[in-house]
This record gives C-alpha cells, structure tokens and sequence, in this order.
C-alpha cells in the first residue's frame, strides 16, 4: 500500500526578555543552580505572578509576521500536572484565546517550489525547572532557574508531508523568529526546540490515522533523522496489520531509534481552567499598528530585494539572507567592495562560509570582518590581485595578519599588470617550449583553447600567481599566432 | 449526573489526593450536586453572552521588562527538606 504522511510540529522559542514572563529574577543562560529562582518561580504560597510587557510585544511582531490574526483579547490558563521541577503543580500557559490566531508560512523546498504551512496558533507560556537525575545518589536535582522563562510555543497545522518539509518549516521560524530579534535561537542551549507529531494514512485517505509525539528534538538534523525513523516504524506496524498506539515518544540519536515514554493518556488530563491570578490582556488595534509598522524586513522580503537590488541569483539570495547576521554580512561587504555584489556573495558562499564550518564558527565570530572581506574584494575588482592570489590573502586575514591591503603589500603579492614586464614573461615560455608551441599552431582554433593551458600554467608558476591572468591569455594569443 | 466511585478515585489520583475509601460515597455525592449545580446553569440560554474569563472585569497591567529579584537561594533553601550543590532534592523520578 502506498503510505502519506502527515506531519505537524510544535516549536518552543525561548523569548529573549531579561527577565521571566511573570516575576523579576533574570533568565541569562547557564548560572549557578536556583540562584535566578524566586519566590514567584519557586510557587512559594501567597505570590502572584505579573505579566512581563515585552513577551506581549514579542509575541505580537511574531503573530504580524506570519499574517495571524491578533485577537483584541487573551487569557491564560492552568494547565495541571504533576512534576518535580513545576513547583506550583501546573504551568501556566494558553488554551483559550492564545495570543496569536491563525497565521501562515511560506516554506521553499528543495525542488525550489514554495509551499504554504499554516500555522494554528502561537501561545505564550512559562518553562518548567530541569531535573539532573545524575550525580545525586538515589535522589534528583531539581535547579528551577528555568522556571518561568517565557516560551512562546508555535503550533502547526498538520500540512507536512516529509521530513524535509518539517525542517523546511522549522528552518524558516528560526529565521523569522531570530530576524524579530525576540529569541536567540540557540539550540544547544534549548532556547529553540521542536515536538513532532507524526502519523501515517493510506494515500488517498482523508481521515488522519494515529499519531505519535517525538519529544525535545533539539537540532535540524535530529528533526529530520527522528521522523524519518518513525515513518518506518510506523509503516512496518501498519503493513503487519497492527495498530499505531498515540503517545509520547523520544528519540535516542546515538542508537537512532524512537521509543516509548511512559504511556501519558492518563498524565495527559490536564484540566485546563483560566488562572484566576492574572487577568484577561486586552490588546488594542493601535499597539498591533505601531508594532506592525516597526517590523524589520522579514526574510522572504529581504530575498526579494537582494535579487532586484543585486541582480543575485534566487539561490544565492536565499543562501544569503537565511540567518540575518549573514545577510548585514553581505550588505557590508558589498558597500565596502564598492558594490561587488557576485563576487561577495561567492565569496561568503564559498570561502568564508567554508572556513566557519571547519571551525564550527557562526559568522558573528568570524575572524574576517565584512569591512575586512570588501576590502580584500575591491583589490581584486580593481586588478591589484587575481581570484587565486586572494585565496592566499584571505588564508592570511583569517589568521589574524592583518586587511587585505597590509597582506597584499607585506606578501607582495600585488599582480603584475604592466605589459611590458608580461611581455616578458610570455617571450621566455614561447622560446622555451617549441614543441608546444608547434603542436598549438598545428591544432585547430577549438583545441587551442585548451592547448593555451599550458603557456598560461608556466607564466603563472614563473610569476608566482601574480602575472594578471587576463593579460597573460590576451598577449599569448597575439604572440601564439604568427 | 453522578460520580462512581473509580471517577472519584481517578479524580482524587489526578490532584494527588489520598482518599479514605470509607469517604467515598460522601465524595460522590458533594462532587455530583456541584455537577448537578453546572448542569442546571446549563439550561440556560447563553447565547449572545460572551464567557467571562475572570469574576473582575478588568484587564492585566503589565510589567516592564526589568529585573528586579536578587538571589535569595540560601535563605529558600531553608524550608527545603533535602538540598545539594544548589539543588532541591527529590526521591529519584525517571522517565
């Protein structure tokens, strides 16, 4: 039987506040155990929790980017459960009236054909504490400095069908929600994670068929290497006549398989109620207007205008404009090579962005600064260097030597643009080699293309890369000639 | 409508309530007289009246975005019966 599949994800983004969505400790990443944890984060009797203004606000730009509705008022709920690292024995979060209604997302595949996801609803939510279950004896600690950072949870509808889809998806929040600036999007440090819901029907069928809940997929890979797992998982279930269970499942990436959490049907009653300690956020039409006209260009906007404004392939341009701080890379670069915009993006594209996997490096660590890269590209738009040379050059800029104009001149490396010291060079070759010039003069004019390769590769080897190549092909035709 | 007793149990499991099975039936009967009380406010025509969310009809004022908590994990940790290099501690819960 041929098989579809249906997947829909839920994003926890992290909202980049300074301090917790309803008390006054800091949320910063990585201090001691408990010390950012205070009484209203501890559930402590007799606090009350007040609304931070910002994870409205951030909430809002995220809804206006995705072409939701904002409805003039939102609640918040309980939702019940018991665990040790939620002290007060539910979390606050939305049912109904989320903040953010219904929107859409353009997502483009790999095909290079876009396809629109819709999103359900975008609600805010606080976190829960971590719990170590190592280095305690027969006990668990409990740091609840994580309890109460705001999370807006994003939730899709179920228009997936594959695991690149989803990462396509996710790929595109992650870069809306980092263009917003209102999440940082690390996801080592789990301020962007993904739930999948996946479940298989008979091609064809409407009605959807079981699902299940991958947990906690904390990287683009694992999302797709998890649902790519549990499609067969579920496919070989079905095809033996067996049934999908609905529950909770986690991915394990070191033994690359899905399995059962404790089956939560029962835990999954989480009698929702509004929380009568915080009162209904009424949202005016004016707020989402002003909010509306501060959103910075988005990234599908962003594309659009390096492709018009830089005569860019779409492909680059998508390349370039996926993560913001390459994009304000770019635009840099570019102004500083005075307007070279192919040969940035190449060499963002290529080199640069080569040398930051090697290292593991984002490009806001970059030991080549923009400035420094344009620079380097106005010497070869403006012939003091050739491509190959710049390839030593920008080696250097990456170890710390210095611009590219200091390189160029403590290396001289400067090309060798004057003809007469070419003519030169070119002379010695031809006299050198008589065979080969004899065998060029013999061949037809398509091969001699080809043939030229060889007076070209020991100019450039006598020079030492710096004779200018262009140079060096024009004079060798005129003198190959007679 | 009326509770059996394995409803007042599950309800009793779910808020990690430990219930005397002797107070059962007294159990059952208050809890279905509230049900019998929603069900009879159910009878009524709500229609065109939008739910309240809250008994006070007033909206959040918010908070700016500031921090404003110090550390104050050693005088908390004092009400905690088990801590350890800065953590609560709990009997061991695994998933």
């Amino acid at each position: 039987m041929e098989w579809e599949t249906v997947i829909g994800l839920e994003i926890h983004a992290q909202l980049a506040t300074k301090s917790k969505i309803f008390s006054g400790a800091p949320t910063a990443y990585g201090a001691e155990p408990n010390t950012q944890a205070c009484a209203v984060d501890l559930g402590l009797p007799g606090v009350l929790p007040v609304l931070n203004e910002q994870v409205v606000l951030m909430a809002i730009k995220f809804g206006l980017a995705i072409d939701a509705e904002i409805p003039e008022r939102s609640i918040f709920a309980r939702k019940n459960y018991f665990y040790p690292d939620l002290p007060k024995g539910y979390q606050i979060s939305q049912f109904e009236l989320p903040i953010v209604s219904r929107g859409n997302l353009e997502i483009q595949l790999e095909d290079g054909t876009t396809k629109t996801v819709g999103v359900t609803r975008a609600h805010l939510e606080e976190d829960a504490g971590k719990s170590m279950h190592e280095g305690f004896g027969d006990q668990t600690g409990i740091d609840l400095n994580r309890a109460g950072t705001p999370l807006l949870e994003i939730v899709s509808e179920p228009d997936m069908r594959n695991a690149k889809e989803a990462v396509a998806y996710m790929k595109k929040i992650h870069s809306i929600v980092r263009y917003l600036e209102i999440c940082d999007g690390n996801m080592q440090e789990g301020s962007f994670r993904c739930d999948a819901n996946v479940s298989m029907r008979p091609k064809g069928q409407e009605e959807f068929g079981t699902r299940t809940e991958l947990k906690n997929i904390n990287s683009f890979r694992f999302v797709e290497q998890a649902i790519n797992i549990e499609i067969e998982r579920q496919i070989d279930i079905l095809e033996d006549g067996g049934k999908i269970t609905q529950e909770t499942r986690l991915f394990d990436p070191d033994k690359n398989e899905t399995r059962s959490m404790r089956s939560k049907e029962e835990a999954n009653d989480y009698r929702y109620f509004p929380d009568p300690d915080l009162l209904p956020v009424q949202i005016e039409a004016e707020l989402i207007e002003k909010i509306r006209s501060e959103l910075p260009e988005l990234p599908n906007a962003k594309k659009q205008r390096f492709i018009d404004q830089f005569k860019l392939s779409d492909y680059d341009s998508g390349v370039l404009t996926a993560q913001k701080e390459i994009a304000d890379y770019f635009e840099t670069c570019v102004s500083t090579a005075e307007g070279e915009a192919k040969l940035s993006a190449n060499w963002i594209a290529g080199e640069l962005s080569a040398s930051l996997n090697k290292e593991s490096k984002d490009i806001t660590e970059s030991p080549v600064s923009a400035e420094m890269l344009g620079g380097m590209i106005k010497r070869i738009k403006d012939d003091t260097i050739s491509g190959k040379i710049a390839k030593q050059v920008f080696e250097a800029m990456w170890n710390g030597e210095g611009d590219a104009d200091s390189i160029i001149e403590s290396k001289g490396l400067k090309q060798v643009t004057d003809t007469g010291a070419i003519e030169i060079l070119v002379d010695d070759v031809i006299t050198n080699s008589p065979d080969q010039v004899a065998q060029y003069q013999a061949a037809p004019e398509e091969k001699q293309g080809k043939l030229i390769g060889y007076f070209v590769g020991q100019i450039m080897k006598q020079s030492q890369g710096k004779a200018n190549p262009k140079q060096v092909n024009e004079l060798l035709k005129e003198k190959l000639k007679s | 409508m009326s509770l059996d007793k394995t409803e007042v149990q599950k309800i009793a499991w779910l808020a990690r309530l430990s219930i005397d099975e002797q107070d059962i039936s007294t159990y059952s009967d208050e809890l279905s007289n509230i049900l019998g009380l929603v069900e009879s406010m159910n009878s009524v025509d709500t229609n065109g009246i939008s739910p309240i969310a809250h008994p006070l009809d007033l909206t959040a004022r918010l908070r700016s975005d500031a921090i404003t908590e110090i550390n104050q994990r050693e005088q908390f940790q004092k009400n905690a019966p088990l801590t350890d290099a800065g953590c609560y501690l709990v009997p061991k819960v695994i998933e």
